[in-house]
């Protein structure tokens, strides 16, 4: 079982490759599109590539529901769990 | 036509031979070949396992990020917008965005990026597929980022005529500009094709050579317009983008002048989808018709920089064109194809194959033809081997440009006074 600073760090890996963004800058409390200028494409890159990484599937209409990267981390837990 | 004056004031390119300009002019001059076996480790299934990749990498060139939204097609024209941007010196000169237009052509599209996400579809479904993979592959892409990136609002445009696509782009340039609807023209072409599917077709259509692809054979020889061994062009990839802009509006802001546009011809030869008129009467008419606008006297024409393929048939038509428009001014014309040495880079090929006519009008030297070592004897037509000076004083440029489907694209350069070497 993964940890959450696991899960957020390859999450990190992935924004930073999708967007660009320093991994090191994608913490828990940052808001993909406020924080992180994560825009609406590269969030469905982000979750597509999120899918394929944690093995857990994000419908559409959950994707909206995750603002920050804690958002994120909290439901691949829960979905992995 | 109304006679707007158009000049060119900025050249881009990545090409086979070279990551800019500068390179792949030297490249050309000194005979270089750009043709390589494919390091591809699927090359090794295909009966042509040679090609025209680019010197340098987008990738070394491009922001990443940037760089992972765009088809490798939109790569080679962001790469080489870039630097035609910069040579004209535009930046910060007061251009206003809805005088700014892009025609930059492409012959296929981004067709890696819809292949590769069709594998992505068939290997892990349709959750795999990018949600960039429409923006990315459509054959609009090169030139929709050209113009996000310049803030072109006059009018973007992607001319699709196969071979002759980038050439047709620099004619949509020069209309657009005589037509006043924009005063400067990023206008160009390009193409990254070199990928199992499009090159299994052309092997099968028996349209690229596979000589030398053999083990040990030289991939350098195999492109070898009008010589009598020729059996096929080699696909190349890359863009090139050239400024072209009013005179008048060059003139104003001070711009350093390469040439002058002098005009454009376009033809169809509704003779066959992949066939050329085996006697080049659209692309005579497409080079008259340059002319023609121009008001070009035809033994002003000392440089062709010809569309000469490689292929069996196309090379021979093309000479039977430059007999009919030029006449007996045809043997004072120094012909030239550096697709010898770049192969044949398809809606890239007319863009880069200008910068070369604009170059050797600039300089007053042509490139050589490299491999011409036994000419064809139906080809009657003056094609040094190794670089040659062109006379002083106002002198003419052609660029031809033939495409699958019939479209024959001629542009007519001149000299500028005072571009000596």
């Amino acid at each position: 079982m993964a940890t959450t600073e696991e899960i957020r760090a390859d999450l990190a890996d992935i924004v930073n490759e999708v967007a660009g963004v320093d991994a090191d800058d994608v913490q828990l409390d940052k808001s993909f599109v406020d924080d992180l200028d994560v825009d609406s494409l590269s969030m469905v890159e982000v979750v597509v590539a999120a899918e394929e990484k944690f093995g857990v599937t994000i419908p559409d209409d959950e994707v909206k529901n995750l603002k920050t990267v804690g958002d994120a981390v909290a439901f691949i837990e829960r979905s992995q769990g | 036509m109304p006679s707007t004056r158009i000049v060119v004031t900025g050249l881009g390119a990545t090409s086979p031979v070279g990551g800019d300009v500068a390179t792949t002019w030297q490249a050309m001059l000194s005979g270089t070949s750009g043709i390589a076996r494919l390091e591809d480790e699927w090359a090794e299934t295909l009966p042509v396992k040679i090609g025209g990749r680019v010197a340098v990498e987008p990738s070394e060139v491009l922001d990443r990020v940037k760089a992972r939204r765009l088809d490798r097609s939109s790569q080679f024209a962001m790469v080489a917008a870039d630097q035609a941007w910069a040579d004209a010196g535009l930046e910060g000169s007061g251009l206003e965005p809805e005088r700014l237009a892009v025609a930059v052509a492409s012959g296929i599209g981004g067709v890696t990026t819809l292949l590769a996400n069709y594998d992505a579809l068939l290997e892990k479904g349709p959750r795999r597929v990018s949600p960039l993979a429409v923006p990315m592959l459509m054959p609009n892409a090169p030139a929709a980022n050209v113009s996000l990136k310049y803030g072109a609002r006059a009018a973007v445009h992607a001319p699709t005529s196969a071979c002759a696509s980038g050439n047709e782009a620099i004619a949509m340039a020069i209309d657009l500009i005589r037509l006043g609807r924009a005063d400067v023209v990023l206008a160009g072409g390009t193409e990254a094709a070199i990928h199992p599917l499009p090159m299994a077709a052309f092997a099968n259509m028996m349209a690229l050579s596979k000589t030398g692809s053999e083990e040990g054979g030289d991939p350098t020889r195999v492109s070898r317009p009008w010589d009598v061994a020729r059996d096929g062009f080699v696909l190349g990839e890359g863009g090139a983008v050239l400024v072209l802009e009013s005179e008048e509006h060059a003139r104003a802001r001070g711009a350093k002048i390469y040439a002058e546009v002098l005009g454009a011809g376009i033809s169809n030869d509704a003779h066959d989808i992949a066939q050329p008129d085996p006697e080049g009467r659209g692309g005579t008419r497409a080079i008259r018709m340059a002319l023609r606008e121009g008001d070009v006297d035809p033994a002003t024409v000392v440089h062709v920089n010809a569309h000469a393929t490689s292929t069996p048939k196309g090379d021979i038509a093309e000479g039977l064109m430059l007999h009919a428009v030029l006449g007996e001014h045809v043997d004072r014309c120094v012909v030239t194809s550096t697709k010898s040495m770049t192969g044949h880079l398809l809606g890239g090929a007319g863009a880069l194959e200008a910068v070369a006519t604009v170059m050797a009008l600039h300089d007053r030297v042509s490139p050589p033809t490299i491999n011409l070592d036994d000419k064809d004897p139906e080809v009657d037509l003056d094609i040094p081997t190794s670089r040659r000076d062109l006379p002083e004083g106002d002198i003419v440029g052609l660029n031809n440009s033939f495409g699958f489907g019939g479209a024959n694209v001629a542009v007519a350069f001149g000299s500028v006074t005072g571009s000596t070497k």
